[in-house]
Order: structure tokens, then C-alpha cells, then sequence
């Protein structure tokens, strides 16, 4: 089987100046990281205003490790990516052998569940550490969780939390679901149900997507949508509608389609993410530009959190100015790591599932709305640990 | 109003303008607006708006020119820096800066600017005479902070994603030290007899003190206030008094200004500000600080020598820098 993969050596900066280096006589310190993923489909948005990319999340993995080699030329650190793309119907298994091969300990994985589950337990990944970019799986954090395995991305119980802390803020108490009708769809409904039930909201019905997911370049379009939901979305008395789509197949039209007149939240509307274009607080203005200079398109959430992941094994080679593998994954899940990832505060790993504590931003289709934890939802150790699930409540039973 | 109340008062008004001056009172005070691209006149007397300029878009860092007499203005979002004439009060010149200039300092004989663009992972150094950019200095990722050594001779930049702060030589322009500091470095500011830079660190919830000889870290401050979760507590605006006994350390959405003993950096307490205090300025004669809240939208005054916040004064929207002139 072939893999892809490709050796990003990154070019030595050009330097303004000498800077003063742990050991100017031997060369740099090479701090090589893993960068998995699986060839697929690109997703095709509803709207016409976002490109069709097929680099979502590599992209954010190549700008951290510019980001990381900024600052490394002054420590004489220098940071590889060494990135890899699996077949469609490839196993992970065998690029995790491949990978370690190259002498990666430090992998970034941009996959879906089963497969990440598979790249964590190949035998080569025993003495990895994994860093989970994409797969927002609560089961992930709990039952299925794995020692090496450490989540970037929000689990869709925080992202469920993070929006419901705003409703909830905003006395919206009753809830129209909508569900899509993919496993992943109902995985997130699933998550506002337990959010629901948290925050003491109620779902005054639930309604199944049932209509064929259709090409979304027809010339009747809208007149189509327009009676279809007017008639789907009759249901009793709510403040919202809580729309459960992540494959982007339908939530986009219901916003301003509804029998009542209800704000759309979820996956669609007001939709609580790791990421967003529309955040430009914390110095996000930066990141921004260097991505979109780099990329040639906005940023997403998988290149966010790919971004996140190199990033903090940079932030641990810092600060423990070393280039072992074992070193910079102690310290990463260690006490003293904080990734600051402009979201206004320092982020760090929880000890009892591996999951990335962090801000959610609520974004609105054009402007950021607000970012959760909300005021007044406290916490006796952290408030980031009021969403998802925190420690009394984890079932992820890994020996640490 | 009869013709010797009058004159009474007037008498009462000079005798009170006579104990009391040159005081605090007489300070204008010029604070940068990042919402309304404004930058407000505050009359240190009466406390009130005397005046509201308008400059470019999001204004931030502000400083003087050497003998007082023009303002220099970070206008990042136009990318460029606005002069105005405290005179007139009314931007009189604009200078290249290169791109999203957010922090600057000028060199102690005046004439050059050194900018941190916070876009570019550079500093650029602006000839204010020429108007021209004479220098870049390839520094960390974000580059912010911006001090310089009382004789001009070594200048700290700190870069927010690369957590260090960069001594360069302001000869050569050349990188000659690195020093690694808390997450997100913010501020830089030498003391007095050029000894020590103290840098904020606003993710990291702290301030290192570098000792300026040995390029090393010599004393880390941390912050706690009762009731206030840890993430709260981000340091940024630096002021230390020139005696060098008393520092002051803005905590951001903390909402407080911390007051240190600078000689044994321990934290005497806490004052309650506005929301989101950015930065400080002390005022001349060092009996008041004023503090720019960004949510709140208004400087808090401190009277230094009762130790306690005496005025809140609503300037315009998401105040951050501020400048004192007596």
C-alpha cells in the first residue's frame, strides 16, 4: 500500500539579527511532528460564499510549525512536519508504522473516530503521544478514551454546553430539534438533549430530517425549500430552533424559513465552534492574517486545532528547551503547560479524559455573537471545566 | 450674584490654585479610543472631556514627542501612525509605521519611533523627522511591547506568540538576547536607572522582572485577588514611580490595579477600576494614576497619595492607551 507522505523541512528564516542559541557550536535541535490524515470527499458547503478546500486542518499544522520555527531559531530549536495521507480505503495502522519509522513520536491526527481509534492502537503508537484535531466523539472522552490520546478539538458535549449556557443566559427555554440523519447528527443531538437536561431546557419536540439531501446548484432551489420547511417546522410554542446537521446538508435553509419566527442555533445560525472567521479578539486579527496569507482562504476549526496541537508541542519545547519526545509529551499534559490560543486566556489539558480545556466561541454567520463559559456559570477549579464533562462525571477510566 | 461674592470667590479660587499648584490638577490627560477612533482630551482639574480628536482607525499606543508639543498615535488599522498638534489639538501629519502598528516607543533623544508590527513578526524603526522608516528588526511572532533603556542604547520588544522579550541594540539593530518570559508578553517597561525591565505577561497571569546585566529573570510576580478566577488576572500597562518605590500593574478583566512594593515586589493590594483595565500614566509629580478601562469605557483616577480610586471619567468607547502632560 502507498502512502503519501511528504518531509516538510522547514527552511531556515531568515535571521535579523544572531540570535543567541543554547549552543551555538552543534546544529539545531530537530523536534519532528506527525501530521495523519485520511484522503476523502471535500466537504461541499450549502453556501456558495465558502470555497470547496481540500486542505482543511494540514494547513493550520503547516502555519504552527512556521509559528513554532519563529520563535525556535532563537533556542536553536527547529520544527519539522512530516505529513501523511492515508487512501480512502488505506489503514491508518500501517501509516502509523510508516510515520514511526521516520522517527515521528509526536502525531497529529486529523480523523474521523474508528480511524483514530486505529492510529491510537497500533502498536507503534504505544509510545506516541496523539493529538485528536478532529473527532468531536463524547465517547471518545469516556469509554473509549486511551492514555495517548489527547483531544484538541471541543467534544460535542462542550459545544452543546457552551451553546446552551448562552440560551439558558438568555432564559430560551424551549427548544424545536431538528436531526439530520446521519450517525454524526445524531451524536449531536444526543449532546443538546444532555445539554437540555443540564441546564434545565426542554425540548418541546424533536423532528427527524427527512427530505433527500439534494445538489445544492438547482435553478428552482429556493422555491422548493420555501414550502417544504414552512410545513416541516410547524411543532408547539419554542424560543428556538436547535439544528443537528455537521454534514452541512440542509441546516443552512432553515434560517429564515421557519413557521415561527425563531432563531436557528447549532450546527447552522448561531453555532457554538472551536473556531470561526468572525473572531477577532485576543490578537485573533494575527492569526488570521499569517493563515490567510499562508492558505489563501479563511481559517476553519480543523486548522485551527491542528494548529493548537503543533503549537503546544512547540510551547512545551520552549519551555523545556528540549527536543525528546518523552519530555515535551510529560510536560504537555503536565501542571505548568498553558497554550495561549487567542481566546483570552491560557488553555491546558485535563487530567482525567486528555480533553483541551478551552473557550467556545458562538458564532454568527457574520460577526462573533458571544463566547462561553457565560457569566455567572461557575466553577470551583476552572470555569472552562463547566463545559463538557468534568472530572466527578467522567467515565474514561485510563491509567495514567 | 453680588459684586464682592464674586470677587471673593475668585480670591478663594487663587488662593486654592496657589496651594495646590503645579499639581495633578493642572495635568491634561490624552487617552486613545480603539472603538471610536478617537482620542480624548481630559482636563486633570475638573475632570471632564475637554476635547475629543479624531484620528485613524483603532487607535492604540500613544506617546509624546520630546518636548510635548505632538502626539504620536498607533492608528493600526490604517496601518500607519497620525501626529497630532497638542496646540491645536487636531492630527497635523501622519508617519509610515509599516503594518498594524499597535505599541511603540521613542528613543530618548527624540527623534526615532520604534514600532512593533504586530502583523509582520517585525520592528520598524521611523525617522520623525524624515518621516521615513529607516530600520526593520526581524523580532518573534506578534510582535507588542515596546520599552527602551533610559540612555537609549538597548530597546526590549516582546513577541505574544513567541513569549520572550528581545533585547536589541539600538546601534546595530541587531538581536543580541532572548529572553523567555510567560505566555502572551504585553508590556516592557526599564526602570528608572535602566536596571531592570519589567514585562507583563497577560495569558501567563504574571510580570518578570529581567535584570538588564545578567538577561535573566530574576523575580517573578503572580497576582491573586480574593473572588477572582486565575484567568482573569492578565497583566498588561506598567507604571513604576521614579523614586522607584511604588509600581503599579494593570490585571485587564481582573478589573483591578495591582500596587507593588518595587523594591521587594510584593504585592501591597489591590485597587478596584474600571472593566478591563489596559494601561496606566502616572501624572508628573506622580500623585495620581490614571487607568484605561476597555469595557467600561472610562479612566478611573487614583489619588496615589490617599491610595484610593477618587473619580471614574467616561472618555469614548474601548479606551486603551493614555498619556499624561502636565
Amino acid at each position: 500500500m502507498r502512502i503519501a507522505s511528504l518531509l516538510i523541512v522547514a527552511g531556515v528564516l531568515l535571521l535579523g539579527g544572531p540570535a543567541r542559541a543554547a549552543d551555538p557550536g552543534a546544529g539545531p535541535m530537530v523536534i519532528r511532528i506527525g501530521y495523519l490524515t485520511r484522503a476523502e470527499e471535500p466537504r461541499i458547503p450549502q453556501t456558495f460564499l465558502e470555497p470547496v478546500s481540500e486542505d482543511e486542518g494540514v494547513q493550520g499544522a503547516r502555519l504552527a510549525i512556521a509559528d513554532n520555527n519563529t520563535t525556535g531559531r532563537f533556542l536553536n530549536q527547529r520544527f519539522e512536519l512530516v505529513e501523511a495521507v492515508v487512501p480512502e480505503d488505506g489503514r491508518v495502522e500501517d501509516a502509523v508504522r510508516d510515520l514511526a519509522g521516520q522517527g515521528v513520536r509526536l502525531l497529529v491526527a486529523d480523523l474521523r473516530e474508528d480511524a483514530l481509534l486505529a492510529a491510537a492502537a497500533a502498536p507503534e503508537a504505544r509510545d506516541m503521544l496523539v493529538f485528536n484535531t478532529r473527532a468531536p466523539d463524547d465517547d471518545l472522552r469516556n469509554e473509549r478514551c486511551r492514555t495517548n490520546l489527547l483531544h484538541v478539538t471541543p467534544s460535542r458535549r462542550m459545544l452543546a454546553d457552551a451553546l446552551s449556557q448562552y440560551l439558558v443566559s438568555r432564559k430560551w427555554m424551549n427548544w424545536l430539534l431538528v436531526v439530520g440523519r446521519t450517525p454524526e447528527d445524531a451524536a449531536y443531538a444526543d449532546a443538546i438533549r444532555a445539554a437540555a437536561k443540564r441546564y434545565r431546557a426542554k425540548i418541546v419536540e424533536e423532528k427527524r430530517w427527512a427530505f433527500e439531501d439534494a445538489n445544492r446548484r438547482v435553478d428552482t432551489g429556493h422555491v422548493t425549500v420555501q414550502s417544504e420547511i414552512l410545513t416541516f417546522t410547524q411543532a408547539p410554542e419554542h424560543d428556538v430552533l436547535v439544528v443537528a446537521d455537521e454534514a452541512d446538508g440542509f441546516g443552512e435553509y432553515l434560517l429564515y424559513q421557519t413557521w415561527l419566527p425563531r432563531p436557528v442555533v447549532g450546527t447552522h445560525g448561531l453555532v457554538p465552534t472551536a473556531w470561526s472567521r468572525v473572531n477577532e479578539q485576543w490578537g485573533a486579527t494575527q492569526l488570521h492574517s499569517r493563515f490567510e496569507r499562508q492558505a489563501g482562504r479563511w481559517m476553519r476549526p480543523r486548522d485551527y486545532t491542528a494548529w493548537m496541537a503543533v503549537r503546544a508541542v512547540g510551547e512545551a519545547a520552549t519551555r523545556t528547551k528540549s527536543a525528546d519526545p518523552a519530555a515535551l509529551a510529560a510536560f504537555v499534559r503536565g501542571p505548568d503547560f498553558t497554550l495561549p490560543a487567542f481566546k483570552g486566556q491560557g488553555l491546558s489539558f485535563r487530567d482525567w479524559d486528555g480533553q483541551l480545556r478551552q473557550p467556545v466561541l458562538l458564532a454568527g454567520p457574520r460577526v462573533l455573537v458571544s463566547v462561553s463559559p457565560q457569566a455567572g456559570f461557575l466553577h470551583q477549579y476552572s470555569e472552562l471545566d463547566t463545559l463538557g464533562d468534568d472530572r466527578p462525571e467522567s467515565r474514561c477510566k485510563r491509567s495514567q | 450674584m453680588s459684586f464682592d461674592g464674586g470677587a471673593a470667590r475668585l480670591g478663594l479660587l487663587a488662593l486654592l490654585g496657589f496651594m495646590i499648584a503645579p499639581s495633578a490638577q493642572a495635568d491634561t490627560i490624552f487617552v486613545s479610543n480603539e472603538k471610536s477612533n478617537t482620542v480624548s482630551v481630559v482636563d486633570g482639574g475638573k475632570m471632564q472631556v475637554l476635547a475629543t480628536i479624531k484620528v485613524g482607525r483603532r487607535p492604540r499606543g500613544i506617546t509624546f514627542n520630546r518636548d510635548m508639543t505632538q502626539i504620536f498615535v498607533c492608528v493600526g488599522d490604517d496601518n500607519r501612525i497620525d501626529v497630532i498638534d497638542v496646540a491645536t489639538q487636531k492630527v497635523v501629519d501622519r508617519l509610515p509605521s509599516g503594518p498594524d502598528p499597535e505599541l511603540f516607543v521613542l528613543d530618548p533623544k527624540g527623534r526615532l519611533l520604534y514600532v512593533a508590527n504586530e502583523d509582520d513578526n517585525m520592528v520598524s524603526v521611523v525617522d520623525t523627522e524624515t518621516k521615513k522608516i529607516v530600520g526593520e528588526i526581524q523580532v518573534g511572532v506578534e510582535p507588542e511591547g515596546m520599552g527602551i533603556s533610559p540612555d537609549g542604547k538597548f530597546l526590549v520588544n516582546t513577541s505574544e506568540t513567541t513569549n520572550m522579550a528581545h533585547f536589541i541594540d539600538t546601534e546595530s539593530h541587531q538581536i543580541v538576547d532572548n529572553v523567555l518570559v510567560d505566555a502572551r508578553p504585553r508590556v516592557a517597561r526599564f526602570t528608572g536607572d535602566g536596571k531592570f525591565v519589567w514585562v507583563s505577561s497577560e495569558v501567563g497571569g504574571t510580570v518578570s522582572i529581567i535584570d538588564t546585566a545578567s538577561r535573566k529573570v530574576v523575580h517573578k510576580i503572580t497576582f491573586a485577588v480574593q473572588g477572582v478566577p486565575r484567568e482573569a488576572i492578565q497583566p498588561v500597562g506598567i507604571q513604576i514611580t521614579s523614586d522607584e518605590q511604588r509600581a503599579f500593574v494593570a490585571l485587564g478583566p481582573a478589573n483591578r490595579v495591582a500596587e507593588i512594593d518595587a523594591k521587594t515586589f510584593e504585592v501591597k493590594r489591590y485597587h478596584l477600576v474600571g472593566q478591563r483595565v489596559w494601561n496606566l500614566a502616572l501624572s508628573p509629580d506622580e500623585k495620581r494614576l490614571y487607568t484605561t478601562n476597555g469595557v467600561s469605557n472610562d479612566m478611573s483616577v487614583m489619588d496615589l497619595e490617599r491610595g484610593r480610586v477618587v473619580k471614574s471619567v467616561s472618555v469614548g468607547g474601548a479606551p486603551w492607551g493614555v498619556i499624561v502632560k502636565p
